[in-house]
C-alpha cells in the first residue's frame, strides 16, 4: 500500500513537473520575443482641434477633411449664434510613409492656399527600445490670394508673393501618459510679412485696427491634451501663447475645448474656439478675440480616411 | 522487490520523461478575415509563440494583440484601440490538450486530424472551445494548421451600431505553425 501512495505520489510530481515545464518554456519564449512595443494612438487625429497633433497618417491614407468656423455665438439668435455665417477650409492629406505625411488645403479666410510636410522623428515605445516620447515636426507654407491691386487695364494682379505669404516650423513633443491621458507641447515659429490689412468682419475690435502695419515673425508655446472618456470620445484642449514682443494689441492667444467622436473611417472634431483661422499662421497670430468677452465660435472638423495607395 | 518496483518505475517515468519531447514556434502565423462590404477586415500576425507536449498532448498559443499587422492602418489603429483594446489586454491565448493523442505519431510523417480542447481567452474573456485541426509530420517537421470561427459576442468585443452593417460578428481564423524541437 505504502508503495502505492509513494508512486502515486510520484506520477504526481511528474505531472505536475512536465505542466511547469510548459509553463516555463511558454515563459521564455515570450521572453525571447520582447520587441519594441511602439505607442499608438496617442491622439485620435492628426489635429488635436486646430493645430497638429504628433500623429502622421500611415502609408497610403488619404485623409480628406473639411473644416467649418462659424461666427461668435455672442452674435445671438438673429445670427443663429453665429451658424449663419462659417468659414471652411477643404484639405487632402495623404501619408507617404507611415511616419511622413504632406497636406494642400484652401480655406475661406483671406482666400488662402496652403501646404503642410510632417515628419515624425521620434517614437514613444517600451520594451527593447525604450522612449519615453513622440516627437513630430512640422512645416507650413500658407499663401493668399485675396491680396491684389488693380492695373492700369483694371485687371486683378496679385500683390508681392513675400508680402502674402507665411511659413510655419513646429516641433510637438507628447506622451501618452495612459491610455485616457495624453499631453502634448509645440513650441512653433511663424515667419509672417502679412500687412495686417484685413480683420475679421464680426471682431469686437474693429474700428481700432491700424491697416498697414506690418507683422513680425511670431514664435509661439503651444500646450495641449485629450482625456478619452470612453473608447469613441475623447475631450481635447489647445491653447498657443504668443511671445508678447511680436503680438500686436489687437490680437489675441487661441484657446479651444472641443470633443473628437470616432466612428469607423470617420472622425467628428467639435469645438469651441475663439480662433477663426484654420492655418497656423491665422489661427496662432491672426485671432481677433478673447473668450471673455464672449467671442466663442463654433466649429467642426471632419475627417474621412480612404485607403488609395498600396501599403 | 517493492523498492526494485519503485526503482523501476521511477526509471521508467524518467525516460519517459527525457523522450518526451517538446515542439515550439516563435513565429506562429494566425491571421483573421471577415467579409465586410467596404472592405474585407483582414490581418496576420506572423509572432506567434506555441508549443506542443509530444508525450501529454498540452498545446499553447499566445500572441500580443498589437503584433496583428492590416493593410489599412486605420483599420489597425481601430482594432487595437476600440475593439480588442490591446492596451487593457495585450495578449489572446489558447490552453488546451490534444484529445486523442494516441493517434497522433510525431515521428512518423502523416497528417493528424486532431480535436483539442482548451480554454481560449481573448480580450480577457476566457471561454473553452473545442477546435479541430490538423498535425501533419513530413521529414521531421511538425506543422500545425487549423481553421476556426470566433463569435465576437463570446469575448464581449462590441460593434457599435453605427458600423454593424460593415463588420461581422463571426470572425474566421486562420491558424498556421512551423514547430522546432526543444533542444
Amino acid at each position: 500500500m505504502k508503495s502505492i501512495k509513494l508512486i502515486i505520489v510520484f506520477l504526481f510530481f511528474c505531472t505536475t513537473l512536465v505542466a511547469q515545464d510548459d509553463t516555463d518554456l511558454m515563459k521564455q519564449l515570450e521572453k525571447d520575443s520582447n520587441k519594441t512595443n511602439y505607442t499608438t494612438a496617442t491622439f485620435k487625429s492628426t489635429r488635436l482641434i486646430t493645430g497638429h497633433t504628433i500623429e502622421t497618417l500611415g502609408k497610403g491614407i488619404l485623409d480628406v477633411r473639411i473644416l467649418h468656423r462659424f461666427a461668435p455665438i455672442n452674435r445671438g439668435l438673429y445670427d443663429f449664434f453665429g451658424l449663419d455665417y462659417a468659414s471652411m477650409r477643404l484639405g487632402f492629406d495623404y501619408g507617404i510613409t507611415n511616419n511622413i505625411m504632406v497636406g494642400i488645403g484652401r480655406s475661406t479666410w483671406q482666400k488662402t492656399y496652403d501646404a503642410l510636410f510632417k515628419i515624425k522623428i521620434l517614437k514613444q515605445s517600451t520594451g527593447a527600445v525604450n522612449m519615453p516620447v513622440t516627437l513630430t515636426f512640422v512645416s507650413t507654407f500658407a499663401t493668399r490670394s485675396d491680396l491684389a491691386r488693380k492695373d492700369t487695364l483694371n485687371n486683378r494682379i496679385l500683390i508681392n508673393f513675400a508680402d502674402r505669404t507665411s511659413f510655419s516650423e513646429q516641433l510637438i513633443v507628447s506622451r501618452k501618459f495612459s491610455n485616457n491621458f495624453s499631453l502634448q507641447f509645440m513650441p512653433i515659429f511663424i515667419f509672417n510679412h502679412n500687412k495686417i490689412d484685413s480683420i475679421n468682419t464680426y471682431t469686437k475690435n474693429k474700428d481700432n485696427i491700424v491697416y498697414g502695419q506690418k507683422r513680425k515673425n511670431t514664435f509661439a508655446l503651444g500646450f495641449g491634451g485629450r482625456l478619452k472618456v470612453s473608447k469613441r470620445v475623447a475631450i481635447n484642449l489647445e491653447y498657443y501663447y504668443q511671445m508678447p514682443d511680436a503680438k500686436p494689441g489687437i490680437r489675441f492667444n487661441s484657446l479651444s475645448l472641443g470633443v473628437d467622436i470616432e466612428t469607423g473611417g470617420h472622425i467628428f472634431q467639435m469645438h469651441f474656439t475663439n480662433a477663426n483661422g484654420m492655418t497656423e499662421k491665422s489661427f496662432i497670430t491672426d485671432t481677433d478675440d478673447k473668450w471673455r468677452d464672449g467671442y466663442i465660435r463654433f466649429g467642426f472638423n471632419i475627417s474621412r480616411v480612404f485607403k488609395v495607395g498600396k501599403p | 522487490m517493492k523498492n526494485i518496483a519503485i526503482l523501476v518505475l521511477i526509471l521508467f517515468i524518467t525516460f519517459i520523461n527525457s523522450t518526451a519531447q517538446s515542439y515550439f514556434t516563435k513565429n506562429g502565423k494566425v491571421s483573421f478575415f471577415s467579409a465586410a462590404p467596404f472592405e474585407d477586415i483582414k490581418a496576420d500576425n506572423n509572432q506567434v509563440i506555441s508549443i506542443i507536449n509530444g508525450s501529454t498532448g498540452d498545446v499553447r498559443f499566445s500572441l500580443l494583440n498589437n503584433a496583428f499587422h492590416f493593410k489599412n492602418s486605420v483599420m489597425e489603429v481601430h482594432f487595437n484601440e476600440s475593439y480588442i483594446e490591446s492596451a487593457k489586454y495585450p495578449k489572446s491565448s489558447f490552453k488546451g490538450r490534444i484529445n486523442d493523442l494516441s493517434k497522433v505519431n510525431f515521428t512518423t510523417d502523416g497528417s493528424y486530424p486532431v480535436v483539442v480542447s482548451g480554454e481560449l481567452t481573448i480580450h480577457g474573456v476566457t471561454n473553452k472551445v473545442s477546435i479541430s485541426g490538423t498535425i501533419s509530420v513530413s521529414g521531421g517537421v511538425i506543422t500545425g494548421t487549423s481553421k476556426f470561427k470566433v463569435n465576437l459576442a463570446d469575448y464581449k468585443i462590441s460593434i457599435p451600431k453605427v458600423v454593424k452593417g460593415n463588420i461581422a460578428e463571426v470572425v474566421d481564423l486562420d491558424v498556421s505553425c512551423v514547430y522546432e524541437k526543444k533542444i
